[in-house]
């Protein structure tokens, strides 16, 4: 079976002086299925290695199979289509926009896809009832409170059915429950068989996926995680 | 080193199951074959239709309406300007234009200057107009006719018809009398009401008779000259002729007793002419007014007055051109401060909504699709404006003709071009914002608080 990431021996420096190894060499395989934590300190690269992972930078060594498909050989028009069709971004700071309501928001994830227009928005309203927010379909977000927020961004990255759920410190805006809540999710989504990967500081969310990849000064260490 | 996963124990190609819908398979997506090692088809590229760029740019514009109304307000104000200049112009080039009727187009007026004082003495009156100006005019190409007229010195000699004493009612009547040439009926454009004319005969052979203006006539009781009814002035008795019903040109002719000029010389003591009234063919006025001088007194041309109608084309020409110079200028100016505020606050929102299209790019947005959006924003911005500039100035045009009482003249081709300079303003001025936006680095943008 194909894995969904395929990093082979990926690097990336930044151009000095002086210059920045960020990622060196970088090995790892993700599974069609699998829930893995991304834990470093700051500084240690892991954001560089969420940009390669999301396809919103390029490595300058080494190789990034996306379900099979090697991307450093794509045009940007193509990793963007990626992008679109394969990953979904979750931030910490949520990025939803102000002026929209909540279905909106999540129906924004489509614009750059192909096809489906008309069906867009059942699409949304599935993708929000999924994360259970069903009856906030036409506020705005900023009426919600934070998890809720959290929430909509989740089904925005649902809802284009990627085989990667990206998630950047998806609980560092959140006060301890309702992070609690959004990781509880997270582990729903898993069960459901999607991919998840997120990327943290804290141990205590990083306890929560099945894997653990801790990296430090741009390498990936493997240390023991809980088996679910 | 590679970090072996374990084994994952779930079923192959599971997905969100429950309320999400089952996946359409699209390209690009999870497949069985090993590695698709840059097989560049098999990878969709990322699209922005045409009809997401309207929805969005139509979402964006209206989630903050007074906002989008305050980018848009220099532009609205420029095109209005503009719109109303244009207008103005032609609605007052028009209004002048109207009042060159064909009448007074075809008109010119000779008479002398210092027409009393000549010479000194006020019984001297020393006209340069001779009496046969009418002869000598009417040889001038260009000339349709030609007369000349005098005020009679009547003194406080009175009117009267037939001598009937009637001793209720007042028979008698100060009533102008004038001198006119037999070709200043043709001038004047009179038109009779019953009678006829006097011709050159009656002038060569100094008969005395008379054609009355209605208003004289009606005074004077006469209402029928199949018997030529004689009346009085003083003690000179005038045979009727003719009665007219209107004059286009000097209508003090229609209160008046009109003799020959023969008459007049001998019998009350008229010395000079007084003007000369010509018709010209339409568009010779200004050359019988140079020539005319010149035909009556080849001497002394300079002590002739000639009156002629302004040129319409010189005057038309020179109010557009003071209106629009002016004003052009400062829509103009408006324009340009319009566009630099959208350009402005084109490139305020880029800045605001960084993480927007931080998360934009990261859903799959291109830079170009990104510059596209900035760019359909600003130019519907412009357009907006340049509609609502354009009611705004025809509005303008609209009152101020109705105030000047004018007719409003536009040319049909203004509203429809000036939105479209609207858009262009726009699309120019979200130019430099839009390549701003779309060279934002999404990982940089993405990292900021949303």
């Amino acid at each position: 079976m194909t894995p969904v990431v395929h990093l082979d021996e990926l690097s990336r420096t930044f151009p000095g002086p002086p210059a920045v190894e960020a990622l060196r060499q970088v090995d790892l395989v993700v599974n069609r299925g699998d829930y893995l934590a991304l834990v470093g300190p700051s500084g240690s690269g892991k954001s560089t290695l969420l940009h390669l992972l999301g396809l919103l930078d390029r490595p300058t060594g080494g190789r990034y199979l996306l379900d099979g498909i090697d991307t450093n050989s794509l045009s940007e028009p193509q990793r963007a289509g990626l992008r679109a069709s394969n990953i979904g971004f979750v931030f910490q700071a949520f990025h939803l926009l102000g002026h929209r309501s909540n279905v909106e928001n999540v129906m924004l994830s489509d614009v750059y896809r192909r096809g489906g227009r008309a069906r867009r928005r059942d699409r949304a309203v599935a993708a929000l009832e999924a994360v259970g927010l069903g009856h906030r379909l036409t506020g705005n977000p900023t009426t919600l409170s934070g998890g809720e927020r959290q929430r909509v961004a989740i089904a925005r990255a649902l809802v284009s059915e990627p085989s990667l759920i990206l998630a950047d410190e998806p609980t560092g805006n959140l006060d301890t429950a309702t992070g609690e809540q959004i990781l509880q999710l997270f582990a729903e989504l898993h069960d459901r068989g999607l991919t998840v990967v997120i990327i943290t500081h804290d141990d205590s969310v990083a306890e929560r996926a099945d894997r653990v990849v801790r990296i430090r000064d741009g390498r990936l260490e493997h240390s023991p995680a809980p088996v679910s | 080193m590679t970090i072996l996963p374990p084994e994952y124990e779930g079923p192959d190609d599971a997905r969100i199951t429950g309320p999400l819908p089952p996946p359409p398979s699209v390209g690009g997506g999870p497949t069985d074959e090993p590695v698709l090692d840059g097989v560049g088809d098999a990878v969709p590229r990322s699209v922005f239709s045409l009809a997401d760029l309207g929805s969005e740019m139509t979402l964006a514009l209206t989630a903050r309406p007074g906002r989008t109304l305050l980018t848009a307000l220099g532009t609205i104000l420029g095109v209005a300007a503009l719109v109303a200049t244009l207008g103005l112009a032609q609605t007052a080039g028009q209004q002048i234009v109207g009042r060159f009727d064909e009448l007074t187009a075809t008109e010119v007026v000779v008479s002398p200057q210092n027409r009393n004082n000549f010479g000194g003495g006020q019984t001297q009156q020393v006209s340069a107009i001779p009496w046969d100006a009418e002869s000598r005019l009417i040889r001038l190409n260009g000339v349709t006719a030609a007369g000349t007229s005098s005020a009679v010195p009547v003194g406080d000699r009175l009117a009267r018809s037939v001598p009937v004493i009637d001793p209720l009612g007042q028979t008698e009547f100060q009533i102008p009398v004038v001198a006119a040439s037999p070709g200043l009926f043709p001038a004047v454009r009179a038109q009779l009401l019953t009678g006829r004319f006097y011709d050159e005969g009656h002038a060569e052979r100094g008969d005395p008779v008379a054609v009355l203006g209605p208003a004289a006539a009606q005074r004077l009781n006469v209402t029928r000259v199949d018997n030529t009814p004689t009346i009085f002035v003083g003690e000179q008795p005038l045979a009727v002729v003719g009665i007219l019903s209107d004059t286009a040109r000097q209508p003090g002719l229609l209160s008046a007793i009109i003799i020959p000029e023969s008459v007049a010389r001998d019998r009350f003591g008229l010395t000079g002419v007084e003007e000369v009234q010509i018709e010209v063919e339409v568009g010779a006025a200004d050359l019988i007014a140079t020539q005319a001088p010149v035909a009556l007194a080849p001497n002394t041309p300079e002590l002739l007055r000639v009156a002629t109608p302004p040129s319409p084309t010189r005057v038309r020409a020179g109010v557009e051109n003071d209106i629009n110079s002016l004003f052009i200028v400062l829509g103009g100016v408006s324009l340009l401060v319009g566009a630099i505020g959208i350009a402005n606050v084109t490139l305020v929102s880029v800045l605001e909504r960084t993480s927007e299209i931080g998360l934009r790019r990261a859903l799959g947005a291109r830079r170009a699709h990104i510059a596209a959006q900035f760019l359909a924003e600003s130019m519907a911005l412009g357009a907006l404006a340049g509609v609502l500039g354009t009611s705004l100035g025809v509005l303008t045009v609209v009152v101020v003709s109705a105030t000047r009482e004018w007719t409003p003249v536009l040319d049909p081709w203004l509203p429809f071009v000036a939105p479209v300079l609207g858009a262009v303003i726009g699309l120019v001025a979200g130019t430099y914002p839009a390549w701003k936006a779309a060279n934002t680095e999404p990982i940089a943008a993405l990292r900021g608080a949303g």
